[in-house]
């Protein structure tokens, strides 16, 4: 199987992981009665690939990116990366939540710094940190604390602290849906060329048809809870794409279709 | 200067139309001298006023001290009132506590009068302030000593008394075995006043001193303990979930994330804990330990030395005041990524 190119040390990697999802099934126990959540989920995804998951609200999306984050494990079912089985949280493998969740007692690089640090590479990665800095332009907010930062700001600090532990996969759960529409259509786009640069594996839920069809390969469409695959939808437009391309509206439309809104605008 | 020296707006300015908020509100100077200062400086002559025109009705060969003392503080506000153009600092303080200052000298004008002079006030239960300065001056080495011994035996409480809660706190946060065993314990015992251990601790301790500071950290222990444990408990699940996304394993998960996420409801603790800790110091001096300002203010009592009482009361409120003000300070610079702050 070919999955990532030969590593060198400085060079970074060109292509992500594989991520495959086997008849992954999860319930949570609550007050006695279990709540099935994902139902013989099965997914597979090629290295360097950018997935988009859509779906109705609480159908389980965000559970099925905690399990390929290995935060919990599947009551059924197998989960592996690059033919490993994922049995824990793993820095190749890191998710970009829809609220920052930065850590307010450190400044924007220390944030950035986290991963480094908990992994006992910090002398190492000084470079990288202000990189990654770099790469979402927030040199000059190095020192700054969270709650100086905008919504927007935060958010790309998110990113860099995910990025600079150069992932095999980005794991992302909603990251701009709380944003405004215009630091939104920035970020989409910011999102395109890091992934377009970087060549990791990027899998999104967003409960945005545009923002899906814009980003992505491919996009799969769940059902109601509990979650099963309802349909997988190829995007096979060249990036960069333009917002007002004939081929979105009509995917666009498709798609509204299959999550229960035929409407015909 | 007299008004028509002030040019009117629409003269001075009759050739600039572009006008900014600087010309329209021109910056004050500084007045030439700081008027409510001054006031407080003459406050403070009728201190020294009061304690020199009229006999005392009382033996207190200070008096001519505390006069001199009084009449140094005046000439100093005086000096700086008239001088505030050049003083920078002093006189900016002068001119922010002006207002304090003036209620203190009428303060100790009308209490020199009552006491001292006119006998208003019963003796010996309120002295004059001359026998506070006659204290401090004259008794200087017992109280120092007395000073020193209560100091130690906070520093030693406090300080043991906050590690141990802290730890516990810690510990019982993150570790259910370690809550199931020590949470009993906590609720049985954690709200009993420290004060209900004082005979126990007296006989089953080797020295008062060792049953004093058992005493003032288990006053501080305990709130400690239970603020640094809902601190732990109460951080935000989503830190641990990006902390191990990140490869945190269970060290960095606590020290890196747990602490510092917890740390102001630690410090919420420890400023509850100074308090109860100061009362059960000064009940312990009061009823077993020989030594420090509980138990000179006793000893003052039972002579009838009522200057000494309040001139060591005194001291005791400027212990405590300094103690929150160290904290403060050490909040601020341990959570000074936080907002809104509360200044001190
Ligand atoms: N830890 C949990 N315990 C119990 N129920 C949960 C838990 N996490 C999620 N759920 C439930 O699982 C369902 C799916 O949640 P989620 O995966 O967050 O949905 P979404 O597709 O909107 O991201 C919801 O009904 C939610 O209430
Ligand atoms: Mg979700």
């Amino acid at each position: 199987m070919v999955t990532a190119a030969i590593q060198t040390p400085e060079a970074p990697r060109v292509t992500g992981a594989s991520l495959d999802i086997e008849d992954v099934s999860h319930g949570f126990e609550l007050d006695g009665s279990v709540l099935e959540v994902l139902d013989d989920v099965s997914l597979h995804v090629a290295p360097g690939e950018f997935v988009a998951l859509l779906g109705p609200s609480g159908c389980g999306k965000s559970t099925l990116l905690r399990l390929i984050a290995g935060l919990e494990p599947p009551t059924r079912g197998k989960l592996s990366e690059a033919g490993r089985p994922i049995a824990g949280p793993n820095p190749s493998r890191v998710v970009v939540f829809q609220d920052p969740t930065l850590f307010p007692w450190r400044t924007v690089r220390r944030n950035v710094a986290v991963g480094p640090e908990a992994q006992g590479t910090l002398k190492q990665s000084q470079q990288r940190i202000d990189e990654a800095l770099a790469l979402v332009g927030l040199t000059k907010f190095a020192k700054a604390y969270p709650h100086q930062l905008s919504g927007g700001m935060a958010q790309r600090v998110a990113l860099a602290r995910a990025l600079v532990n150069d992932p095999d996969v980005l794991i992302l759960d909603e990251p701009l849906g709380k944003l405004d529409s215009l630091t939104r259509i920035t970020m989409q786009a910011e999102l395109v060329s890091l992934w377009r640069r970087e060549g990791f594996t990027a899998i999104l839920v967003t409960h945005d048809v545009e923002e899906a069809l814009f980003l992505a390969n491919r996009v799969v469409v769940f059902s109601d809870r509990p979650a099963r695959v309802k349909a997988d939808i190829p995007v096979d437009l060249p990036y960069p794409r333009h917002r007002g391309d004939p081929r979105l509206a009509e995917l666009r439309r498709q798609v509204l279709g299959l999550l229960g809104l035929d409407a015909d605008w | 200067m007299t008004m028509s020296d002030i040019p009117s707006p629409s003269q001075g300015h009759a050739s600039a139309p572009h006008l900014t908020l600087a010309d329209v509100v021109p910056a004050v100077p500084r007045p030439l001298v700081d008027v409510v200062g001054l006031v407080a400086g003459i406050a403070w002559l009728a201190v020294v006023a009061a304690a020199l025109a009229l006999e005392d009705v009382g033996d207190w060969p200070r008096t001519p001290t505390f006069a001199a003392a009084a009449g140094l503080v005046a000439a100093t506000f005086i000096v700086l009132a008239i001088g505030s153009r050049w003083l920078g600092a002093a006189s900016r303080w002068l001119d922010r506590a002006a207002l304090w200052l003036i209620v203190l000298g009428l303060f100790f004008t009308l209490w020199q009068l009552a006491s001292a002079k006119l006998g208003w006030l019963p003796l010996p239960f309120f002295p004059p302030p001359q026998a506070l300065l006659e204290v401090y001056l004259d008794d200087f080495p017992r109280l120092g000593v007395s000073i020193l011994a209560s100091v130690k035996l906070q520093l030693w409480g406090y300080s043991i008394g906050a590690v141990a809660g802290f730890l516990t706190g810690v510990s019982i946060g993150w570790s259910q075995r370690a809550a199931y065993w020590v949470h009993p314990v906590l609720r049985f015992i954690g709200p009993l006043p420290a004060g209900a251990w004082l005979p126990i601790a007296f006989f089953a301790f080797p020295s008062s001193w060792s049953a004093g500071i058992f005493l003032i950290a288990l006053a501080t222990g305990f709130p400690v303990t239970v603020l640094t444990w809902s601190g732990i408990l109460s951080v935000n699940p989503a830190y641990y979930d990006v902390a191990r996304t990140l490869g945190a394993r269970s060290r960095f998960l606590v020290l890196k994330v747990a602490i510092p996420a917890a740390l102001p409801h630690v410090f919420v603790g420890l400023f509850m804990a100074l308090g109860t800790s100061f009362s059960v110091l000064v009940v312990a001096e009061l009823l077993g330990v020989k030594a420090g300002l509980g138990f000179y203010m006793q000893a003052a009592q039972g002579w009838g030395d009522y200057a000494n009482l309040y001139a060591a009361l005194l001291v005791l409120a400027l212990l405590c005041s300094g103690a929150v003000s160290l904290l403060f300070a050490a909040r601020d610079r341990f959570l000074s990524w936080q907002k809104d702050l509360v200044t001190w």
